[in-house]
């Protein structure tokens, strides 16, 4: 590993830290503009942030010393993910200590982290909202397995970077496995994500909310890092996607070159506004389901991902 | 795989898709969706048999093509679109069933059919012949659609699918039957479903209803 390694490695994960909240600014930005409402600034994520780290923390008399752990714990875990997964380069040193199946673990601690801090203050809206968490992951879990096994049984690889590469390397053909998945993907991200079909994430009414329920508790810096957090997961997610679905573009090979690097960025940019777009359109045109209608669409999911697994076994494409 | 022609890629990504579609049957709770779902699987039918045709370059091939597109893409749909506005059964909900056990059973018998094509496959010198399992796949999800719905018009509905599937099947066995069977098939098919149409008149008038558990009563109750 040469030092442009490592500093690829610190450009990526800065890169995240500093574009996730851009690209949840973005995606306000392009949904406001298709629901006919002025749009708020791009920029309204960070500054939200900023005034939060700006005030006092207020905790709950109840509170033990996990609720305020957990923050820094899953914000820790997002930054972790960001560190694994190939957004710019496939050259990265921290990969070799976490292959995809690692990654969903670390998503996994996230969860579970965040899901056990809502429950600790005790009140009603936080462990109705940890409760639906769980329900939502741990369906939403073995379909992103799943999508990632069909990626991995493709490129021979479970490590992310070699995913990527061998995708991008490979003679382009028509792969219905992969367009499956692609589809179960996307459904996986919306319910891990808190996006429309399933959650609200503008939602004022507790009743509805699953993961700005866990979040009602939090105050000023700890909040502060659980909404970076969220930005985060979704970038990772997104830059998953691209790693597994969309891997050209990204500086590959074997002989570091900081031009394709610097290439690789505004490519990055370019994937990262579509998706956006994609993903406002996608949340502006569906109604969110009924809670009890969540396992029924992570179900659809799984099916997606299964059958593109034995689609990809049976036909080897 | 990567490196095989550009038809035979496209031939797979039907035979997928119509998988797929099989299983949005299986999970599909309006039967007006149901009828458009097997309008497309039609379709799909229709032009993978083109392509095959044009790979194979077998004439009754073509001829089997335009009959698969003019018939189960366009007349059956058709005829169960006006069934469906004659009778005014729009919604045919309840599958017997919930969802989300239907479609992980669905998974079984797609596991189940794989590994029961196989054999088979081996057997047949077609380039096509890995899709034999997605057509018995294809059959069988039809048959899990009809056992698990209680009312008559989407039974219908999965009888036609599985039809599609074993037609499919014969294609990618041993590129289409020989054409006064397929001929006969789609005859007969076509009758069945005609037939189907009155019954379902005689069965409304009988129940008010088309629900088939009615059937299961055989006593003369006066």
């Amino acid at each position: 590993m040469t030092p442009l390694d490592w500093l690829t490695q610190l450009l990526e994960m800065l890169a995240a830290l500093a574009a996730a909240p851009l690209f949840v600014g973005w995606i306000n930005q392009c949904r406001a503009w298709l629901q006919n409402r002025s749009a708020p600034s791009i920029l309204q994520p960070y500054r939200a942030i900023r005034k939060l780290f700006y005030k006092d923390a207020v905790l709950a008399t109840h509170a033990s010393s996990f609720f305020r752990v957990a923050p820094y714990v899953v914000f820790g875990a997002m930054v972790g993910a960001a560190a694994v997964i190939p957004s710019v380069s496939t050259r990265l040193p921290f990969s070799n200590a976490a292959d995809a199946i690692a990654l969903v673990g670390l998503f996994a601690t996230a969860r579970v982290f965040i899901s056990l801090a809502a429950m600790d203050v005790g009140t009603a809206f936080g462990s109705l909202g940890a409760r639906r968490e769980m329900l939502v992951g741990f369906l939403a879990e073995p379909a992103l397995l799943m999508v990632i096994f069909v990626a991995s049984l493709i490129s021979a690889s479970t490590a992310l970077p070699a995913i990527s590469e061998g995708l991008a390397t490979r003679t382009l053909a028509l792969y219905p496995s992969l367009a499956f998945t692609g589809v179960a993907f996307v459904l996986v991200l919306l319910a891990e994500n808190a996006r429309i079909p399933v959650d609200n994430p503008a939602t004022h009414l507790e009743l509805t909310m699953i993961h700005e329920a866990m979040l009602l508790e939090y105050s000023a810096r700890h909040l502060a890092l659980m909404e970076w957090a969220a930005a985060l997961k979704l970038f990772n997610y997104a830059c998953i996607g691209f790693a597994l679905f969309l891997p050209w573009g990204l500086a590959t090979g074997d002989s570091p070159n900081p031009g394709t690097l610097l290439a690789s960025i505004p490519v990055l940019a370019g994937k990262l506004a579509i998706a956006g777009a994609a993903l406002a359109v996608i949340e502006t045109v569906s109604a969110k389901l009924r809670v009890f209608r969540a396992p029924e669409f992570l179900a659809t999911a799984f099916l997606l991902a299964v059958l593109g697994l034995l689609v990809h076994l049976l036909l080897g494409a | 795989m990567s490196n095989s022609s550009i038809d035979l890629q496209l031939l797979n990504a039907f035979a997928s898709l119509l998988l797929l579609l099989s299983f949005a049957m299986l999970s599909q709770r309006r039967i007006v969706t149901m009828v458009k779902l097997l309008a497309m699987q039609g379709m799909l039918l229709g032009l993978a048999t083109l392509l095959l045709a044009v790979r194979t370059g077998q004439n009754h091939l073509y001829i089997s093509a335009a009959l698969t597109l003019s018939l189960k893409a366009l007349f059956m749909p058709w005829v169960l679109h006006r069934l469906i506005k004659r009778l005014g059964v729009y919604w045919d909900s309840e599958p017997l069933l919930n969802i989300t056990v239907t479609m992980l059973a669905g998974l079984l018998i797609v596991i189940f059919s794989f590994g029961l094509a196989q054999p088979i496959a081996e057997f047949a010198n077609t380039a096509t012949r890995s899709a034999i399992g997605i057509a018995v796949a294809v059959v069988l999800l039809a048959f899990l659609t009809m056992i698990t719905r209680g009312k008559a018009m989407s039974q219908v509905v999965g009888f036609l699918s599985m039809e599609n599937g074993l037609f499919f099947g014969a294609m990618s066995a041993s590129y289409g039957m020989p054409m006064i069977i397929e001929l006969g098939v789609a005859l007969d098919v076509l009758v069945a479903m005609l037939v189907l149409g009155v019954f379902f008149f005689q069965i409304r008038e009988q129940f008010d209803s088309l629900d088939l558990h009615h059937l299961e009563k055989l006593r003369e109750e006066k």
